[in-house]
């Protein structure tokens, strides 16, 4: 007979186990590993990390402000922008190594014993150590345009760990369904793809409010574009339209924490459900 | 084992069943498991390489498991170790159990193998300063000083395996399973892996070697199962498992071979005649160990001054031959000779070959280029020598 205090105790013991100093020593060395091999045999080697985005940042910024003239009424537009680009690459490459990170270990799961999570976890942490490079360099664009920082400027960390939590979620689902079905890395590329211009980084939601307010409003509501916005509104300015503002409800940003928490859920049960399997699978 | 006091079990398999779903196609996308639904089909088959296995193993056993290819040993091994679920019953293990499936598992041949040391350590539970604290001996253990700033990449085969094993031996687990891990590398490293193993079993350590080299099961284990198609076909001793082992194994290349006699038997040279008889003068291709083997040779051609005869297992390893030439031996006018040899040997399958010389034996007549077979078996609990064949010895004080 199980008693309901086992069960508590028997599940305690998991969540104790996920941070085991076994699972921690690995989960670090794997992290370790990512970022050593990341940019083996390039001259520039880590330097990449903040080029990329700078360069990617620079053709943005060249093609859209420059030429098309978008972002003309927001102050410190290109912080803004830089912001947008830095979050949006952040969920992309959490997210394509997440999906990966079973299939790239495959050789690893199917000779030792160890929680399959710990590699998804390891795949995501790495981005998550690049967005915190580069939240320097926003730093940095920051004083340089004299933008004001106040208390309310570290409500970002809160932001920035909602879109990993999102982030973390889909690539648990993602790198499951990889196993199986290697389409879905194609789909997903196709998808993000989509997904980017779907999310307002290189144009201000209002563009999209003067066409239709209804796609605005359903824009927004995605857990990526309500951070980007929410943290444009905390760090670069408050004429950011945040999901509150559009919709004009203070709940409102219950949907998109709705969105991820429910995502979280169903990625965890599918993940635990395939994982029994991955072995044989992979 | 008589000397082995009840200890207590430490690994207890229960009832367990694997089986594996193979996709029948081999390609895993969409497209096609939409195409299976139209079909009907369920696009895999099921494979079930364990069915129903109980056994335990208890505290301080060296416990072997052998099996033919395909027979489940890997899977079992893989079903211990946790790395798959089974579909019914249960693994039970105390304490720490430490699976080798592979040597060098994680190794990265991007990473230095100073970087791979800790990776591969990591893997094994060791966090950073313990494998500092180990670092000088695992290098000096794999005896690669010069290369440990290298990418593993650059390293030969050898390297990789001496660093792997250099860092294996040192995990701390109560039980350790090794899965053919004496099946690679040179003779100094398979020295270096029994010394290793001869430690374990000095000091007690619970260990599962899966293996296809019974001289190791009978060197080491203490007790050894025999999986067949994924089913026990026997637990016990390690010398009876490993001679049923090999009695299995000879019995599925005979039975290859008898499928192509008729084959041989067209090749079959006219000019010899052979005929294996026992010691009442009937012919037989059954032996017992000790036995003495007469073998009945006939052949046409008056050119012939000198035969031969050679035996071999049937795995192709030359166990002994001698010739009429070589022991300065006359042949009969009538064309026949017989020859009586005492099979001092394992037991397992042979065959013979008779050659027919000229002059000496370099000139050869005739050459049989398929053998007779015979088996030799062993009666039970017969231990008054071990090995491959019994050589003339003698003991002094």
């Amino acid at each position: 007979m199980l008693h309901q205090s086992d069960i508590i105790n028997r599940e305690l013991m998991k969540l104790s186990n996920v941070f085991s100093r076994r699972n921690r020593i690995l989960l670090a060395e794997l992290v370790r590993t990512d970022f050593k091999l990341r940019y083996q045999g390039s001259a520039l080697g880590y330097v990449w990390s903040i080029l990329n985005p700078l360069l990617l940042f620079a053709i943005l910024y060249v093609v859209f402000v420059y030429f098309l003239g978008i972002g003309k009424g927001i102050p410190h537009y290109p912080v803004y922008l830089l912001l947008g680009i830095i979050f949006w690459r952040f969920f992309t490459e959490a997210t394509n190594n997440g999906l990966n990170a079973i299939v790239a270990r495959g050789a690893l799961i199917r000779k030792i014993h160890f929680p399959h999570y710990i590699i998804v976890v390891s795949g995501t942490i790495s981005s998550l150590i690049n967005l915190s490079i580069n939240m320097l360099v926003v730093l940095l664009f920051i004083v340089l345009n004299g933008v004001q920082l106040t208390w309310m400027s570290l409500l970002v960390i809160p932001l920035i760990l909602e879109l990993y939590a999102f982030a973390l979620a889909l690539a648990f689902f993602l790198s499951a369904v990889n196993v199986k079905f290697r389409d879905v890395g194609y789909l997903w590329e196709v998808f993000l793809q989509a997904a980017f211009y779907a999310t307002p980084i290189i144009y201000p939601i209002t563009l999209v409010v003067e066409k239709s307010a209804i796609i605005a409003k359903i824009i927004i509501l995605s857990p990526v574009a309500q951070v980007i916005q929410d943290a444009r509104y905390v760090l670069v300015t408050n004429t950011a339209v945040t999901p509150t503002s559009l919709l004009g409800h203070k709940l409102i940003d219950l949907i998109p924490i709705a969105i991820i928490v429910s995502t979280i859920v169903i990625a965890a049960l599918y993940f635990k459900k395939k994982s029994v399997r991955f072995a044989e699978d992979v | 084992m008589k000397n082995i006091p009840d200890n207590q079990t430490v690994v207890s398999v229960n009832h367990i069943t694997k089986s594996f779903r193979i996709p029948l196609d081999g390609s895993m996308n969409i497209k096609q498991k939409i195409v299976n639904v139209f079909k009907g089909s369920k696009g895999y088959r099921v494979f079930t390489p364990l069915n129903d296995i109980s056994f335990d193993i208890k505290e301080g056993e060296f416990y072997g498991i052998v099996g033919r290819n395909g027979s489940g040993k890997s899977t079992l091994l893989k079903t211990m170790a946790n790395i798959y679920t089974p579909e019914k019953g249960s693994v039970k293990v105390k304490g720490l159990l430490v699976p080798f499936i592979e040597l060098g598992v994680g190794f990265n041949p991007d990473l230095t193998g100073r970087e791979n040391v800790y990776l591969n350590g990591a893997l094994l539970g060791f966090d950073r300063y313990e494998i500092t604290a180990m670092y000088e001996e695992i290098v000096d253990f794999a005896e690669l000083h010069d290369f440990m700033e290298e990418c593993l990449k650059n390293y030969s085969s050898g390297m990789q395996v001496r660093l792997a094993f250099s860092i294996a031996i040192r995990a701390r687990g109560d039980i350790l399973l090794l899965d053919e891990v004496l099946a690679v590398g040179d003779e100094a490293f398979q020295r270096k892996c029994y010394d290793y193993f001869n430690d374990l079993r000095r000091n007690k350590k619970t260990v599962v070697l899966v293996t296809h080299n019974m001289g190791a099961v009978e060197t080491f284990c203490t007790k050894a199962l025999f999986l067949e198609d994924g089913e026990i076909k026997l637990v016990g001793d390690p010398h009876e498992v490993a001679s049923a082992y090999s009695k299995s194994n000879d019995k599925s290349i005979s039975l290859q071979e008898s499928l192509s006699d008729n084959e041989y038997e067209k090749n079959r040279n006219q000019n010899i005649n052979i005929n294996i008889v026992d010691k009442n003068g009937k012919t037989t291709s059954k032996f017992t160990a000790g036995d003495t083997m007469t073998v009945e040779v006939s052949w046409t051609n008056s050119d012939v001054k000198n035969i031969g005869v050679a035996i071999f297992k049937s795995n192709g390893d030359y166990v002994y031959g001698t010739n009429t030439y070589i022991e300065k031996i006359e042949l009969s006018k009538n064309k026949k000779m017989s020859y009586e040899v005492d099979l001092n040997v394992a037991e397992g399958s042979y065959f013979l070959k008779a050659a027919l010389f000229g002059e000496n034996d370099a000139i050869r007549i005739e050459f049989e280029e398929h053998g007779t077979g015979f088996v030799v078996n062993r009666e039970k609990n017969d231990y008054r020598w071990g090995g491959i064949t019994k050589l003339t010895s003698r003991w002094r004080q």
